[in-house]
């Protein structure tokens, strides 16, 4: 019945680790990388493979600076990623809906 | 079954995105202002001998005012310095944790202020009772707010709380120490201790993030 709303979902926000990291950035206009990991409770290397996924897909923009002579690496949604968080939100709501109906 | 799953999901994302929306404004500028504005208007009122009853209630709470207003605004400036909305769901959440100790202090604060005469002893009462207020308005904002607010308000509710003993102490007006004392442990207290957390802040705050 929701077969084709199922994959109608977008494959880069669907997977659970993604999905975290697109709604802390979704709740905040930008988090640190450190701000992810610990709230997301994620490895260095895990975060980092997601966070390129979602860059790639430009749902993310990564800005790398320095604070008191130390890298500060911040993450926000783009534009786009904000866009594609909400359909897939609304795609969510909506399979709800129908089983519900 | 499937809308199991994605109700889940929204589960999910709802709690993430309502645990993570915390309080994430610089607070070192805005304590340092207020501690500050506290150790300035002791000694101005130290100075000027503000000694009266009615006086020491009123000046105090125009400081009070002031330094809010002090402290919304810069907020406010950071706030649009980030482009990020001034009135966002955490400032709302610490804005509703304060409100009732803040209004009782007000309240109970401006009541008195129409006892004609207003009796010293009772005067001596507001220090503590506005530390103790003034650090459970903190403490129930630090559930909202990074770093160590919640501690910050536990050190004036025990403030307030030692201070309380004292101010019970003075039953006898003939032994009641000049008003002018009262200024100085306003200025200790919201001032020094202010000041205090706020350099703490100012050196440590951000390290955490990297």
């Amino acid at each position: 019945m929701n077969a084709e709303a199922c994959l109608q979902l977008d494959k880069v926000i669907h997977e659970r680790g993604r999905m975290g990291i697109m709604s802390l950035l979704a709740a905040n206009s930008e988090l640190s990388f450190t701000e992810i990991k610990k709230t997301l409770a994620m490895t260095d290397g895990n975060l980092s493979v997601h966070i390129r996924t979602l860059g790639q897909a430009e749902y993310v923009s990564v800005s790398k600076s320095f604070f008191k002579n130390r890298p500060l690496t911040t993450c926000r949604l783009t534009p786009k990623g904000r866009r594609a968080f909400k359909a897939y939100i609304n795609q969510l709501q909506s399979i709800v809906e129908e089983n519900q109906a | 079954m499937e809308s199991d799953w994605a109700a889940d999901r929204l589960n999910q994302i709802r709690t993430l995105m309502d645990r993570s929306a915390s309080y994430r404004r610089t607070l070192a500028p805005t304590t340092l202002a207020a501690g500050t504005i506290g150790l300035l208007a002791s000694a101005v009122a130290w100075y000027y001998g503000i000694e009266s009853p009615q006086a020491f209630v009123s000046f105090w709470l125009a400081v009070a005012f002031f330094t809010l207003i002090c402290s919304i605004l810069m907020i406010r400036r950071q706030a649009l310095q980030r482009i990020e909305p001034f009135w966002s769901l955490p400032t709302r959440r610490i804005a509703e944790g304060m409100f009732p100790p803040f209004a009782v202090g007000l309240v109970g604060s401006l009541i008195p202020l129409n006892l004609r005469p207003l009796p010293p002893e009772l005067v001596w009462w507001f220090p503590p009772i506005w530390m103790v207020l003034y650090g459970c308005g903190l403490f129930s904002a630090g559930s909202f707010m990074p770093r160590g607010i919640k501690l910050f308000g536990m050190v004036f509710v025990i403030t307030g709380c030692l201070s309380l003993l004292g101010a019970i102490e003075p039953t006898n007006t003939q032994s009641l120490p000049n008003l002018k004392h009262a200024h100085l442990i306003m200025g200790g207290s919201f001032g020094f201790l202010h000041l205090a957390y706020g350099l703490y802040l100012y050196l440590t705050e951000r390290k955490e993030e990297f």
